[in-house]
């Protein structure tokens, strides 16, 4: 069974990716709660997450992508 | 890693990895003052920085624009682009690259899918804003290209279509902007349609942009514009990462994120040139950069050139590019820490030297340091420090070039000379826009002088530079273990070597256990790694005396005060064997004049001697520990 990634694994991609150290990360947090986050710093941001987790995604995984906990969740299950 | 063994040429192998708190510094950068923001903009974009790492750059760079009103002593360049993809990711690693350079560059986008717009439109974004550059990111996509295949008049129907849209965007621009319009050739697609037939269908898409790449090439000049030549390098990262399809259906991505630093120092590296920043002279370190091993030690029927061995293969392949870079017009000198008849030696002699002196504009073989060295070499050929590439094999002097002389460029190497070539040539410090008769004949007028440029005063903080070394040297007994590279030292060091007495494997191993000798090891290790054993000593007592029979060092760790603390020792182990004093002989060989004073450099007072032998003598009463730079390790007393 796979198992989610934990977010603080996330924290720090973020915050390198956003440059910003105020980033709270929730499993609800999405692109809708964040100003920054528009839909090509999605794109780097999610190519921050392939590299640092040796995963790529599929344009149909990334399209579905609701907030963190979904990304978590899909970043553990091709993990293992 | 790539396949070859060597850093990919996307991570810009020729920079050095960034500092660890690279997000931290650019956070600091806002605020500096002028001079410090300068050094420290200066440092960072100096390292080979990941895309995240352009981001944040240019995100302190973009705040302290907004803060302060400008980025002084940076100069402003602003740049227009236009693209038929998203060219918005783009504008992040352009800024920070911009650093690298000396540029306070100011990205102005062009709206999306309205490339000819933009260009027609006088008050269009990119011509509102007056651009000093405007940069083309267009794919074979974006070409008014259509089906002719197996039709020769189609193709060329194609090709001059192509050409007119790009001529209208061109004149569009120029009419309403002046600006330089930077023209990028066209990678082939990725995808093959018939194979290798498509090289040979008249009116393939492969073809046609082949021919199209030959014509944007020759036109360029005449309109005074530049050419990006993309097609050749989407071709050497590899077309399969370059094209990435997903990224490209998801959000027009021009080509593969992985990519970004590289395109970005890509097109900055083109504005530099244009504007006359490219640099003029390669200055070659020897032993180890242009042959294998240390010609003062090995001899020239020791050190490794030529088509004998894959290493001696490498160093010819570094010769052929500093002959080519020199045909071309790029200035060739040496500075190498060594003898100058041994150094000039194998330009003479050596029958697989490629170099011969009459390619080299300077010659400085020498014992000082290389910072002095360069701005000699500056000085006498009467161009800026902010012109020269030294190619140096040894970590250690690159970092103290790098720490001296931050305008002179360094490339790092990796540690298989095979590399050498491809790092030095992909940095692109001679990118030149143009090419002329005059250009491949400036080598001729420094011809034949191989001079020798006279030294000013150093002004090199040598401390500074010791102390940031973080040197620990390990000083123990000759045992087992180290027995072999003891008598390969002892048996090979020729130049650092007091008395050049050679003694056999037998021999060093009944120093091992002779309580009566005092037979010493030392290790260095510094900030760039193990140098591994770089110092034998030995000493046998001599009435109240320890007499040195053997010193001797490798020139690799020379004037970092290795002997000092070395000495040091010495003078410990004699003072508990209850000896008096420390004495040494100098015996003179065609090899190690560099020593001749090296006991009274160490405050010992000469007892004899004339040219060929001179003894010395160091009384122990009241002598005080020599300072020096390095933490010693090891030699219970003995």
């Amino acid at each position: 069974m796979s198992k989610s990634v934990g977010l603080e694994e996330f924290l720090p991609i973020f915050q390198e990716v956003f440059n910003r150290d105020d980033i709270v990360l929730t499993r609800e947090l999405s692109a809708a709660d964040f100003d920054a986050w528009d839909s090509l710093s999605n794109i780097r941001l999610l190519v921050a997450v392939e590299e640092a987790f040796g995963v790529r995604f599929t344009s149909d995984e990334i399209a579905s992508l609701r907030n963190v906990g979904e990304l978590a969740e899909l970043v553990g299950k091709k993990r293992s | 890693m790539a396949t070859n063994g060597m850093t990919r040429i996307r991570d810009l192998p020729w920079l050095c990895l960034p500092p660890d708190n690279v997000r931290e510094r650019c956070l600091r950068l806002q605020s500096l003052p002028r001079a410090a923001f300068a050094e420290e903009v200066a440092f960072l974009a100096s390292h080979g920085l990941k895309e995240i790492q352009l981001h944040q750059l240019a995100d302190a760079l973009e705040g302290r624009r907004a803060a302060q009103g400008d980025l002084k002593p940076l100069e402003p360049i602003t740049l227009g682009i236009v693209s038929n993809g998203t060219s918005d990711l783009l504008t992040k690693p352009l800024v920070a690259t911009g650093a690298r350079y000396g540029y306070d560059v100011r990205v102005v986008q062009g709206l999306f899918g309205q490339v000819m717009q933009e260009a027609l439109d006088a008050a269009s974004n990119v011509n509102a804003a007056a651009p000093d550059f405007i940069l083309l990111v267009l794919d074979h996509r974006a070409l008014p290209v259509s089906p002719a295949l197996g039709s020769v008049a189609g193709e060329e129907a194609n090709i001059n279509a192509v050409l007119d849209w790009l001529g209208s965007l061109r004149d569009g621009f120029r009419r309403n902007c002046a600006a330089t319009v930077v023209i990028p050739t066209m990678a082939p697609p990725a995808d093959p349609l018939f194979g290798s037939l498509d090289a040979a269908v008249p009116g393939s898409l492969r073809r046609i942009l082949g021919k199209l790449n030959q014509k944007i090439v020759e036109l360029a000049p005449a309109s005074g514009d530049l050419v990006l030549d993309v097609a050749f390098l989407a071709s050497a990262v590899g077309l399969d990462e370059w094209c990435d399809a997903a990224y490209w259906n998801l959000a027009k991505l021009p080509f593969g994120q992985a990519f970004l630093p590289l395109y970005a120092d890509h097109v900055l590296r083109t504005l530099a040139a244009a504007r006359g920043k490219s640099r003029k002279c390669l200055i070659l370190d020897l032993d180890n950069t242009v042959w294998g091993g240390v010609i003062g030690d090995d001899g020239l029927d020791g050190i490794v050139l030529g088509n004998g061995s894959a290493k001696g293969e490498a160093f010819l392949a570094v010769q052929r590019l500093a002959l080519a870079l020199r045909d071309r017009g790029v200035l060739l000198a040496v500075s190498s820490k060594n003898e100058e008849e041994m150094a000039r030696g194998p330009f003479r002699s050596h029958a697989e030297m490629l170099l011969k002196e009459s390619d080299i504009a300077v010659f400085q073989a020498n014992w000082i340091d290389k910072a002095g060295n360069l701005r000699a070499i500056a000085k006498e050929l009467n161009i800026g420090l902010d012109a020269l590439v030294l190619l140096d094999d040894n970590p250690a002097e690159r970092a103290l070039v790098r720490r001296e002389l931050p305008e002179v460029a360094v490339p790092e190497l990796p540690p298989d000379p095979a590399h050498y070539p491809r790092v030095l040539a992909w940095a692109g410090y001679f990118d030149t826009v143009s090419y002329s008769a005059e250009d491949a004949e400036r080598g001729q007028y420094y011809a034949s002088n191989a001079k020798r440029a006279e030294l000013a005063v150093s002004a090199t903080d040598i401390d500074g530079y010791l102390a940031s070394l973080r040197m620990v040297m390990t000083v123990v007994p000759f045992d087992a273990s180290g027995r072999s590279r003891i008598c390969q030292l002892i048996n090979k060091t020729n130049q650092f070597n007091l008395t050049t007495i050679r003694y056999s494997e037998r021999q060093v191993m009944a120093f091992e256990t002779d309580p009566s000798v005092l037979a010493l090891q030392i290790r260095l290790i510094d900030t760039f790694g193990d140098n591994g054993m770089i110092s034998v000593i030995i000493a046998v007592p001599d009435g109240d005396a320890l007499e040195i029979d053997t010193w001797l060092m490798s020139c690799r760790v020379l004037n970092r005060g290795v002997e000092r603390a070395a000495l040091n020792v010495l003078v410990g182990a004699a003072r508990a064997r209850g000896c008096r004093a420390l004495r040494g002989a100098y015996i003179s060989t065609k090899k190690n004049s560099l020593v001749r004073e090296h006991y009274k450099r160490l405050g010992f007072s000469q007892l004899s001697g004339g040219d060929e032998r001179s003894t010395w003598i160091l009384p122990l009463d009241h002598f005080a520990d020599q300072p020096h730079h390095i933490h010693v390790i090891g030699l219970e007393n003995k």
